[in-house]
């Protein structure tokens, strides 16, 4: 049973989307981040796949442009509270970087330039939910929102959207990233509000 | 000393909690401090905030975050919050909660833009208008426990009527250097001009590097790229910049 806060009405009630519970919609693009923003030259980027035996799959900035990319049409889930409805990216689909990936692993650990990290099953990278994206909105991305590449994957919070994705490792054991050490729920599903460990 | 964020059961932790509003006190001609008592509240660290919950007559909740702005007390949490003109909840906690009034909170969270009393680096913090909060919650700490640990404060606020904790810290004894930028008014007869803090601000008012401090940067996005950015470029490292962004 919740507690009545006395003459709080709130916003008009939106009825053309549902929100996750605990979530508002924003207009804006915030930006959250632990540390500074790093800047990644096209020329030394790239991104690396390992797998739980050490064998290496890499692609540099033009490799990775040269992939079918695709625009999808997604909503955002930031565990500050914010949502954001129909944002429009363009990236290469995991399903196509994962491909001839020979891996037994379950469990996927991706790591970005600026040493952040981020985990989640491997299932959730696949199956058309996750994507390198490098253009939102029909622009390169900015650095501040994770420029020159991120990670999407917004069935979760966007925390594990990593930005400046560098590369996955799989894993076969979980290993919690980042956020995930310090307090933030291990997957993290928006729609059954999973923002702490014990959500 | 201040009781220091205890283990619980993350139940606990988690679990919404009524909070009283028991004091309000104006900060700036924006911003109220808020005083609250939350009974079970499980202590905090400098730095954590909480989720506020607020419900309306007809069932409809929103939810926002708010960092903690002062020392762990008891059951005591003080939040301090900047109106935000076309915000939903902002509004509401500075202009029309009375005391007596109740919202819910759950919390503390978050571990990573903690400063925690057992620390002895030198600190260099850094706070663009309301991004003072968390910063307070750590300057507040440090004095309660004791803490030798050096501190040094740059506050960028755009005039003095928005300068939050202003007769506290102009009385801080604890040591705590400070410098204050102004990016739009100064009080009458300051020295430095207004306008964006550069490069030679933040090195006058801060460490050197080769002093490896742990540096805490809280603001508006377009405070912090450039502030983050600044330290990196005159030679932090990257791992010692905790950042954290309002809005």
């Amino acid at each position: 049973m919740s507690v009545v806060s006395r003459g709080f009405r709130g916003r008009a009630r939106d009825a053309r989307h549902t929100l996750p519970p605990g979530q508002y919609e924003t207009h804006g693009f915030p930006v959250l981040s632990a540390g500074p923003t790093p800047r990644v030259d096209l020329d030394e980027w790239e991104f690396t796949v390992t797998t739980e035996t050490g064998d290496r799959y890499s692609w540099d900035w033009a490799q990775l442009m040269a992939l079918p990319s695709r625009t999808p049409t997604v909503d955002l889930h930031c565990v500050t509270k914010w949502s954001k409805f129909d944002t429009v990216w363009e990236g290469v689909s995991l399903d196509v970087l994962l491909e001839d990936v020979e891996t037994a692993a379950d469990h996927a650990l991706v790591r970005s330039y600026g040493d952040y990290t981020t985990n989640l099953p491997l299932e959730d990278l696949l199956d058309g939910q996750a994507w390198i994206a490098y253009r939102f909105d029909g622009e390169a991305l900015d650095p501040e929102h994770g420029g020159p590449a991120r990670l999407l994957v917004p069935h979760l919070y966007f925390w594990k959207s990593a930005k400046w994705v560098r590369g996955i490792h799989l894993l076969g054991e979980d290993e919690p990233g980042f956020w995930e050490s310090v307090g933030y729920h291990n997957y993290g599903d928006p729609w059954r509000e999973q923002r702490y460990q014990g959500d | 000393m201040a009781r220091a964020a205890v283990p619980r059961r993350l139940g606990d932790r988690l679990s919404w909690k009524t909070a009283r509003l028991t004091d309000r006190r104006e900060e700036s001609s924006a911003a109220r401090t808020l005083g609250f008592e939350v009974p079970g509240w499980p202590g905090h660290l400098a730095g954590q905030h909480v989720d506020v919950r607020l419900t309306a007559e007809d069932g409809y909740s929103t939810q926002r975050s708010y960092s903690v702005a002062s020392a762990p007390d008891g059951e005591r949490v003080e939040l301090t919050v900047q109106r935000v003109d076309d915000g939903e909840v902002s509004p509401y906690l500075t202009d029309e909660l009375a005391v007596g009034d109740v919202v819910e909170v759950r919390g503390p969270v978050g571990g990573w833009f903690v400063w925690r009393p057992e620390q002895t680096e030198p600190v260099y913090l850094l706070a663009g208008g309301s991004g003072l909060v968390p910063l307070m919650a750590m300057i507040r700490v440090r004095r309660t426990v004791g803490s030798r640990a050096p501190f040094r404060l740059l506050y960028s606020v755009r005039s003095p009527e928005h300068q939050f904790f202003e007769s506290e810290l102009r009385l801080d004894s604890s040591g705590l250097d400070r410098t204050y930028l102004y990016s739009r008014s100064t009080p009458a007869g300051w020295p430095r001009p207004a306008g964006r803090f550069t490069a030679a601000d933040l090195a006058a008012a801060g460490w050197p590097p080769d002093f490896e401090p742990t540096c805490y940067v809280c603001g508006s996005t377009g405070f912090v790229e450039r502030a983050a950015g600044l330290l990196v470029a005159v030679g932090h490292h990257p791992n010692r910049i905790r950042t954290e962004r309002f809005g």
